[in-house]
């Protein structure tokens, strides 16, 4: 099993990069209070964040799928693998909050069981796509020259790798049928796949406003001042350009969820025992028309989970604009 | 006072133009700056006017070495400074600071006015221990008339000429000998212009600051000025003390940018005399053989387009210009004169 850590270091990691992307003033973290203290952008940032009622609720819930794939088995009795075949396709009852799926087993026990696999490979992905294509684009936008020209050929290679394609190439490469990985494994293997194939485009997102920041005039200010690579970069540049980045990672997250249904479904991704939002949609498909209940409650909890993220980034971002405030 | 502090000799930065998107090929250059030669003296202000496209902006960015000269050399206390590495040149950054033309490009927008003022303080630790930063800054903020309780906001929360306040705070912060003002008044409107220009004539008295002064405005670099350098494509083609330029120029150019200075007196207005200039700014990557003023010049001869006229001292007028037929010639530029 993988361990319940691992999803609190995921989100550490992106409250991390958000972080040491802002400033790194003494001061930050005191917040608001009395007016003459001096703040820094972080300070000011988490002031605003404070006082936004959509940071809160989408707070509240990432906390709730956080504990809910920490410790599943706070939220129901019931073994989602589980199945009695006599009841399938029953619908929602006072015993089964949102009924039974084709095989019988508890769909709610599923859903919250499913929670872990799910976030986690869509956390990781997410993260490691835009941390891993950012730095990229961060490299070939400051640096220019031939490492920009070499740096973008090879995310050209890797954006035509069609994606669907290229994601069963490797995992049947990485994870072939028969091969008996734990499941932890597999889902490394499964979010190794998808960063592999989708950092071009957020290397691309990165070194565009790396390129329209690098030569601003505080940028140069700063280079007068005799500032730093590393102060330019971490100061100056990544605070100015972490606007679409972030944009682009909550958008990415809702993808991941999705593409590890689909990887899942054609029978290369994430396998039963293994519990998935993915592979719960994936197989309500043929249900559709009978049993719609299949598909709309994880489909609801996939929403909801991708909708508090993408909130929660707004909001990050918008605290991060003095203009906005 | 008499040793100068900055010594500029011949200095050239051409910038190649290339063709080609795998193969490069350079197929000329742009020749910004061109054999400039000056000097700055401590506590004294050097005023730099031309045209747009001249050049003056490739100067400011060689003398603050952050760009390097094709040739020529920049010394400020007789050390060169383009040699300089680490430690060297972060000694050199604070002696030498820059004030940029455009207050709304030149803050960070994500950087409170806090962070802004005290950013020289964190990458020169040394100046000022950590405890005294914030008093530092406010302090800064109180010299140039900004409010020192204004430390926590951003900049776009400033007008434009309270944000080049906040600009030459940043230059300020470091005590440095030397400020290179690059058009720090060309993004003002008029009247703000006025109150910057004595802020920095005040701090030069207050601090004993050397400025080179960088305008296209001739007026502006005249109310700081005691020595003013006219540039033209690249090259310098008069030099003088401020009364020397603004009162006996003897290069046509010089006269021409004179007599076009707006004369607020109508009186004098009808009877000044202008000098059209006809036709545009050469191409500096391709600029005239000879004198490269000759294109635009009435003056211009057979000698202008054989002979590049040297910057020397000129009969007629005790102080070096650029032109073969260097005369003086009567124009009315001051507010108080009104003779043609």
């Amino acid at each position: 099993m993988s361990d319940p850590a691992a999803i609190g270091l995921a989100i550490d990691s992106t409250t991390a990069e958000e972080l040491s992307a802002g400033q790194a003033t003494p001061t930050g973290t005191g917040g608001g209070g009395s007016t003459d203290k001096p703040r820094g952008l972080l300070g000011d940032a988490w002031h605003d964040l404070r006082r936004k009622p959509m940071f809160w609720i989408a707070g509240a819930f990432i906390l709730l799928f956080i504990v809910m794939a920490a410790f599943p088995s706070l939220f129901t009795s019931k073994d989602p693998g589980y199945a009695v075949l006599e009841r399938s396709r029953q619908g929602p009852s006072s015993s089964a909050w949102f009924g039974y799926d084709v095989q019988g087993a508890d769909l709610y026990a599923r859903v919250i069981y499913g929670t872990r696999a799910s976030l986690l490979v869509a956390v990781l992905s997410t993260v490691g796509t835009v941390v891993f294509g950012s730095l990229i684009g961060i490299i070939a936008g400051f640096r220019g020259g031939w490492p920009d020209s070499l740096l973008s050929r090879i995310a050209d290679i890797f954006f035509g790798i069609p994606f669907l394609l290229g994601a069963i190439v490797i995992l049947f490469t990485l994870n072939p049928p028969g091969a008996n990985r734990s499941e932890f494994t597999v889902l490394m293997i499964v979010v190794t796949s998808l960063v592999v194939l989708s950092w071009p485009v957020s290397m691309r997102v990165m070194r565009a406003s790396v390129l329209a920041t690098r030569n601003a005039d505080y940028i140069v200010a700063a280079r007068a001042l005799g500032a730093s690579t590393s102060r330019i970069v971490m100061r100056h540049l990544l605070p100015n350009c972490l606007a679409p980045a972030l944009v682009y990672s909550t958008i990415l997250l809702g993808s991941f969820i999705g593409a590890e249904a689909t990887l899942s479904y054609l029978g290369v991704g994430l396998k039963a025992p293994t519990q998935s939002w993915g592979i719960m949609v994936a197989e309500s498909q043929d249900y559709l028309r009978v049993s719609p209940q299949l598909l709309l409650f994880p489909a609801a909890f996939l929403v909801v989970a991708v909708l508090s993220f993408v909130t929660m980034g707004e909001a990050v971002r918008e605290a991060l604009d003095p203009k906005l405030r | 006072m008499t040793e100068p502090i900055l010594q500029v000799t011949d200095l050239v930065k051409h910038y190649p133009v290339t063709r080609g998107v795998v193969f490069q090929r350079t197929i000329g250059h742009v020749r910004a700056v061109d054999g400039v030669t000056i000097e700055l003296k401590a506590g004294e202000t050097l005023g730099v006017v031309g045209e747009s496209g001249c050049g003056k902006s490739t100067l400011s960015r060689v003398l603050m070495n952050l760009e390097k000269p094709t040739s020529g050399s920049v010394k400020y206390r007789g050390k060169e400074i383009f040699g300089l590495r680490g430690a060297e040149l972060k000694k050199m950054r604070r002696q030498i600071q820059l004030v940029m033309q455009d207050p709304y490009t030149s803050l960070n927008p994500r950087m409170t006015v806090g962070d802004l003022i005290g950013e020289p303080f964190e990458i020169h630790p040394d100046v000022a221990p950590k405890r005294d930063r914030r008093g530092k800054v406010q302090e800064l903020l109180e010299v140039v008339g900004l409010n020192p309780e204004h430390i926590n906001r951003y900049p776009h929360q400033f007008s434009g000429g309270q944000r080049q306040r906040i600009g030459i705070a940043r230059a300020l912060a470091l005590r440095p000998e030397i400020i290179v003002c690059d058009e720090p008044v060309s993004a003002l409107d008029v009247s703000i212009q006025a109150q910057v220009m004595n802020l920095l004539g005040r701090l030069q008295k207050d601090f004993g600051l050397a400025y080179i002064f960088i305008a296209h405005d001739l007026s502006v670099v005249r109310h700081l000025s005691d020595r003013v350098a006219v540039m033209y494509l690249g090259k310098i083609v008069e030099t003088g003390t401020e009364d020397q330029i603004y009162e006996r120029p003897t290069h046509p150019y010089t006269q021409a940018l004179l007599s076009a200075v707006p004369v607020p007196d109508p009186m004098s207005r009808q009877t000044k005399k202008i000098i059209r200039l006809v036709g545009d700014v050469p191409s500096p990557v391709n600029p005239p053989s000879g004198c490269r003023f000759r294109t635009r010049c009435w003056k211009a001869q057979e000698i202008c387009a054989t002979q590049e006229p040297e910057l020397i001292d000129r009969a007629e007028d005790r102080h070096p210009s650029a032109c073969h037929f260097a005369e003086a010639r009567e124009i009315v530029v001051s507010h108080e004169a009104g003779t043609s």
